[in-house]
């Protein structure tokens, strides 16, 4: 019998729509069934189930002409709300964007849409991407699909911020799913979702009409349930852009070629400096394993040394808040979203900020302001700056030596909702792993490893060389393969 | 470093989000908490390193300086909350 509809990967639905097992609006409208049947997950901030059907009838009709538009022809996915898409409203997450409807598309979001990707809605997310466990939307949190076994049925998070796309994916709603990672916010989403998320080197995907956070850091990928599907994505969303001056000017390779290849002859680091102090034992367990498992394949595992990777996490919240607090000082009232009056333009712009804006928005906005302001600037941000070139410069150093570098991608699994909310920076803990990656603007994915002692999904997480995502699916397919899982959340 | 509520008034005035005065401590202590954290960094000897700035290794493209786009103030302004004539109204600002 033929699996259902909701159950396929990116490339078992070409592979179907190809031999015309099923039509595109066929494996669309069970899409928006599963998509109407979790409406409690609230993984979506818009659907637009219209839309997708009548991207769905394209698709079946270039089929029909013996056309295809791409890889991912047919292919329904969620959209984070992070992505400007034209006609249709971007919120990023935030009351002050609410009724934003952008009357251009985002470079990303175009290619998948030329590509003939079917828009399932927009996906949830912490509110201007800034958070981790997707409790910061103005939308309302996003339940992760996943709980405990044993009867502990208490909600979890899905991590965050692409907390909606990684729910929506895992929970058979959508396919695949875009996410932009700032600090691990596709990363961290996908290890507590049981998914994969892969953040691309910077510049490999174009940033345009991506809704900015903070511009060195910020990063679109795709999050799949396999390797192979981060693969075919990537294919589709990569590439050089003229609109945005920090994509790289680069040939995009297939990224698809050497899956399956093997790691035979490679050289795979563990930095010690991740075993951190109070570590769980189930993550150091999975971490183990995935050495044993690339070793047992041919793989050289050796311990390599990342001596700044304590002051990443202190680096990144200075400079991700100080780039934040400058882009969106662009909220103003004035151009686009809400607007609140005051008694002068001053008292109009401070009270549509203060409303339009969440706790942890104004948190980040209000430490970069600071950071950056005279007398504190050389201190904190020229400080981090420098630091910041030498969490680089260990990453340099590592890649002389290995070929990709094995961590675990998140201190904990997905943990339940209402903890760890009133101390942010035990909030911030959860990017630990997954931010100095980010501050040297390395490729990385997270890839299911296994379940921890409650049932719940725990990702193991690989570091790339620059704009070597090939080696780095490689080597993520050879884990992917060993861990063989196939746990799914119970009911989806 | 401790931020006090003067400090905290003066950075939410800088970036134009309303404080009210009994909202100033809580904000202090939350935003102290923050700094204290980054503040590790100071355990960091960061003689003769160059700022990071960017990430690539290629330099930023130019392009001529010349109009490329553009004509459809309409549309640029769709999204005002005040707008009228294809311009942004806001509150009066000269005498």
């Amino acid at each position: 019998m033929m699996s259902a509809l909701t159950d396929l990967t990116v490339a078992a639905a070409r592979a179907g729509l190809d031999a015309g097992d099923f039509s595109a609006r066929e494996l669309t409208q069970a899409h928006i069934d599963a998509m109407a049947r979790h409406r409690t997950l609230n993984a979506f901030v818009t659907e637009t189930p219209e839309r997708a059907l009548a991207d769905a009838d394209a698709a079946d009709a270039r089929r029909a002409r013996g056309e295809s538009a791409g890889p991912m022809d047919g292919v329904p996915i969620a959209m984070k709300d992070l992505f400007c898409t034209a006609g249709i409203r971007s919120t990023a997450g935030s009351h002050i964007l609410e009724p934003f409807t952008p009357p251009y598309e985002s470079t990303v979001s175009g290619k998948l849409k030329a590509g003939g990707s079917v828009l399932l809605g927009k996906a949830n997310l912490d509110e201007f991407a800034m958070g981790s466990a997707n409790i910061t939307s103005y939308f309302g949190p996003v339940t992760n699909p996943w709980v405990a076994k044993d009867g502990d049925n208490r909600q979890r998070v899905p991590g965050g911020s692409s907390g909606g796309s990684a729910a929506a994916v895992a929970a058979r709603i959508a396919i695949a799913a875009t996410g932009t990672d700032t600090g691990g916010s596709i990363r961290q989403p996908a290890s507590f979702c049981g998914i994969v998320g892969l953040k691309p080197t910077y510049g490999r995907c174009s940033r345009w009409g991506i809704v900015a956070f903070a511009s060195s850091l910020d990063q679109a990928g795709p999050m799949t349930r396999t390797v192979e599907d981060a693969a075919i994505m990537l294919q589709v969303m990569a590439g050089h852009d003229p609109k945005d001056s920090t994509s790289a000017p680069y040939a995009t390779p297939n990224f698809a070629e050497k899956l399956g290849a093997g790691v035979k002859g490679l050289k795979i680091g563990v930095p010690r400096e991740y075993r951190v102090d109070g570590m769980p034992q189930e993550i150091d367990r999975v971490w183990n394993q995935g050495a044993d498992w690339l070793r047992a394949q041919g793989a050289e595992v050796v311990e390599i040394g990342l001596p700044h990777t304590k002051y990443a996490l202190p680096t990144y919240y200075i400079i991700a808040p100080a780039e934040a607090s400058s882009n969106l000082a662009r909220y103003d009232g004035v151009r686009y979203g809400l607007r609140v009056d005051g008694g002068d333009l001053k008292e109009m712009y401070e009270n549509t900020r203060a409303e339009g804006f969440g706790a942890e928005v104004k948190r980040r906005i209000m430490i970069g302001t600071y950071v950056l302001s005279a007398g504190y600037y050389d201190a904190y941000y020229l400080k981090a700056q420098k630091v910041r070139s030498l969490i680089l410069r260990d990453f340099t150093s590592a890649f002389e030596q290995v070929d990709a570098i094995l961590t675990p991608t998140a201190p904990s699994a997905a943990f339940v909702l209402g903890e760890k909310q009133d101390d942010p920076v035990q909030m911030y803990l959860n990017d630990v792993f997954t931010v100095p990656a980010s501050m040297a603007g390395l490729p990385a994915i997270s890839v299911p490893g296994g379940l921890s002692d409650e049932g719940l999904p725990l990702g193991l997480h690989l570091i790339g060389r620059p704009f070597d995502e090939v080696t780095l699916l490689q080597v993520a397919s050879a884990l992917e393969e060993a861990a063989g899982f196939d746990a799914r959340p119970a009911g989806f | 470093m401790a931020l006090d509520q003067a400090t905290v008034a003066r950075i939410a005035n800088l970036a134009r989000i309303k404080v009210s005065d009994d909202e100033l401590q809580a904000w202090a202590t939350d935003l102290s908490a923050i700094i204290t954290f980054v503040e590790q960094l100071d355990e960091v000897n960061v003689d003769g390193v160059e700022p990071m700035t960017g990430v690539g290794d290629f330099s930023l493209p130019l392009r001529p300086d010349v109009v490329t786009d553009g004509g459809y103030a309409e549309v640029v302004t769709s999204n005002a909350p005040n707008g009228a004539h294809g311009f942004y109204a806001v509150p009066k600002v000269v005498e």
